[in-house]
């Protein structure tokens, strides 16, 4: 009979946790940013059918970088989660944070158990607060960890230096375009420092719009209306932060609801 | 699943198995027990109290669907409430009105609801109107054990059919079964009095003003002749929901528009009481 090596509880960790890494850091990373009236989610995404953001609930949104089919497990168990809640008690007893925590200790376990691979994923928890002061957002890496975001957040493979490039550039009150541009430029950089193109098509692009009517506030942005606000984004940066453009970029978005 | 999922903090294994995209299959696996079709009934002697919801008419017209209901709810011969809600939206392209026993019925709705939420949510697509119809069929069979008892569920469903382009409404049985209305629909105590006057007061060119001046005049009729119907409440400024369903989406007309709808039927019911006067030949 064989003695397996001893492989210290250290070792153990850090070996998965660089195999969840790796994972992660194969797919495209993708941005979250709180604008004046909510949350825009921003992502490289060639596929239009298979999506990495999506609404969870009322308020709530749910964006993920990595591995697709893991993230989809997740993203199913929370809407389940998040419809059986506010089944049992209330719509209004449904919170980001309550999910968020139901889904590092997911994530946690799933790390720590001996029998499972870990997941490669990362999560990003959003719920669109009446003001962006009770906007809440949660970053909640492979391990189960969890963290409390303000502002503007990545996650994925260059998340690093992406919200190094935000934090420095983000400010709290931008129009949609403006924060849609800035995420844009964020994600164009590549490690190396260069720039690269991401055409209009292979952006996904989705809001929880605090202004909605509806009481579902999330929303995706497609199309004509993506195109419109990426041109008053690049006009608004052109002129330097030209109000009237600001303006305009609003009642674009505000209008055109589906 | 709530103590489940505190006690050891993470989804419970049934949360991440791939599988149905129906809210209703998920509860139905995972928490059977609060599925209302699963509840178990005592043996009861005799019909039980609870305070039932009484008339919902729908109309179709070029564009869309109106689906409107009165306000009044009864138990026996009392007056349970006088401005319950009895039309919900399902969704954004279509509605539910009930009759029947209110408490289960409004449960119904709920769960109506979020199962084509849910789905929704769950595939990145809406079901069909087709299906949504199918859907409700499947719940209101399984209440059947409690329709014998007397709390029978029969709601009317509407809704705009984006692949066809036009309103259409789905009747109920108290066993589930579905079928197609052409044009017009009623259901609940006073829904005799209400189709008599559709019957006479439908034309295929309403517009969408016409069709919810129609439902109003519907639902006069209905509570002139059915004690259980309430008729517009002008003292107390309780007035029929009127819900109209188009390519924009459900829109329910405000207080404003529904007092005013109301206010000018009334106000040519003063002139005549029977209402408007079809042609003989």
């Amino acid at each position: 009979m064989s003695t397996p090596f001893y492989v210290s509880p250290q070792q153990a960790m850090a070996d998965r946790a660089e195999y969840a890494r790796k994972g992660i850091a194969r797919g495209r990373s993708l941005v979250v940013l709180q604008y004046a009236d909510g949350i825009v989610f921003v992502g490289e995404n060639p596929s239009r059918a298979l999506h990495k953001f999506s609404e969870i609930y009322d308020r709530i949104g749910f964006a993920a970088a990595g591995k697709y089919n893991e993230y989809e497990n997740l993203r199913i168990g929370g809407v389940r989660y998040a419809d059986l809640r506010g089944y049992t008690y209330d719509r209004d007893d449904v919170t980001a944070r309550g999910l968020a925590n139901v889904y590092a200790q997911t994530l946690g376990t799933i790390f720590s158990s001996q029998a499972e691979k870990p997941y490669e994923v990362e999560l990003v928890v959003a719920e669109v607060g009446d003001s962006p002061e009770n906007d809440q957002i949660y970053r909640l890496p492979h391990d189960g960890s969890i963290v409390d975001e303000h502002g503007s957040v990545a996650v994925g493979g260059n998340a690093e230096q992406i919200s190094g490039y935000l934090d420095q550039r983000h400010r709290d009150g931008m129009t949609l375009a403006e924060a849609l541009k800035l995420a844009v430029q964020a994600l164009s950089r590549d490690t190396n420092g260069t720039e690269r193109e991401i055409p209009a098509e292979r952006l996904e692009v989705a809001v929880l719009d605090r202004t909605r009517p509806q009481q579902r506030k999330f929303k995706r942005i497609v199309g004509g209306q993506l195109s419109r606000l990426l041109e008053s984004g690049a006009a608004a940066g052109a002129a330097s932060a030209d109000s009237e453009a600001e303006a305009e970029a609003e009642t674009d978005s505000g209008s055109d609801e589906e | 699943m709530e103590a489940n999922t505190r006690s050891t903090g993470r989804l419970p294994a049934a949360f991440l198995t791939p599988g149905s995209s129906s809210f209703m299959d998920f509860l139905g696996e995972h928490q059977p027990e609060i599925l209302p079709g699963n509840r178990q009934l005592p043996p009861v002697q005799g019909v039980i109290e609870a305070p039932h919801g009484t008339t919902i008419v729908a109309v179709t017209f070029p564009g869309g669907v109106v689906l409107a209901g009165d306000r009044r709810a009864t138990m026996g011969n009392m007056i349970a409430q006088r401005d319950i809600e009895k039309v919900f939206p399902a969704d954004e392209y279509s509605a539910v009105g009930i009759a029947g026993t209110a408490g289960l019925a409004v449960e119904m709705v709920k769960l109506f609801q979020l199962e084509l939420e849910h789905f929704e949510k769950v595939e990145g697509a809406q079901l069909s109107l087709e299906g949504k119809a199918n859907r409700l069929s499947t719940m209101i069979r399984s209440n059947l054990g409690m329709a014998m008892q007397g709390l029978a569920v029969v709601p009317l469903f509407a809704g705009y059919d984006v692949d066809r382009g036009r309103g259409r409404i789905f009747s109920y049985d108290v066993t589930g079964g579905r079928s197609e209305e052409r044009n017009y629909a009623t259901t609940g105590s006073g829904s005799v009095f209400a189709r008599g006057a559709m019957k006479k007061l439908f034309r295929d060119d309403l517009t969408e003003e016409q069709a919810t001046t129609l439902v109003v005049q519907a639902l006069y009729d209905a509570a002139d002749d059915d004690s259980a119907t309430g008729g517009p409440d002008v003292a107390r400024r309780i007035y029929p929901i009127i819900t109209v369903i188009t390519e924009d989406g459900f829109r329910r007309l405000g207080e404003d528009e529904a007092a005013e709808l109301a206010g000018s039927v009334l106000q040519a019911r003063l002139e005549q009481p029977d209402g408007p006067r079809a042609a003989l030949l």
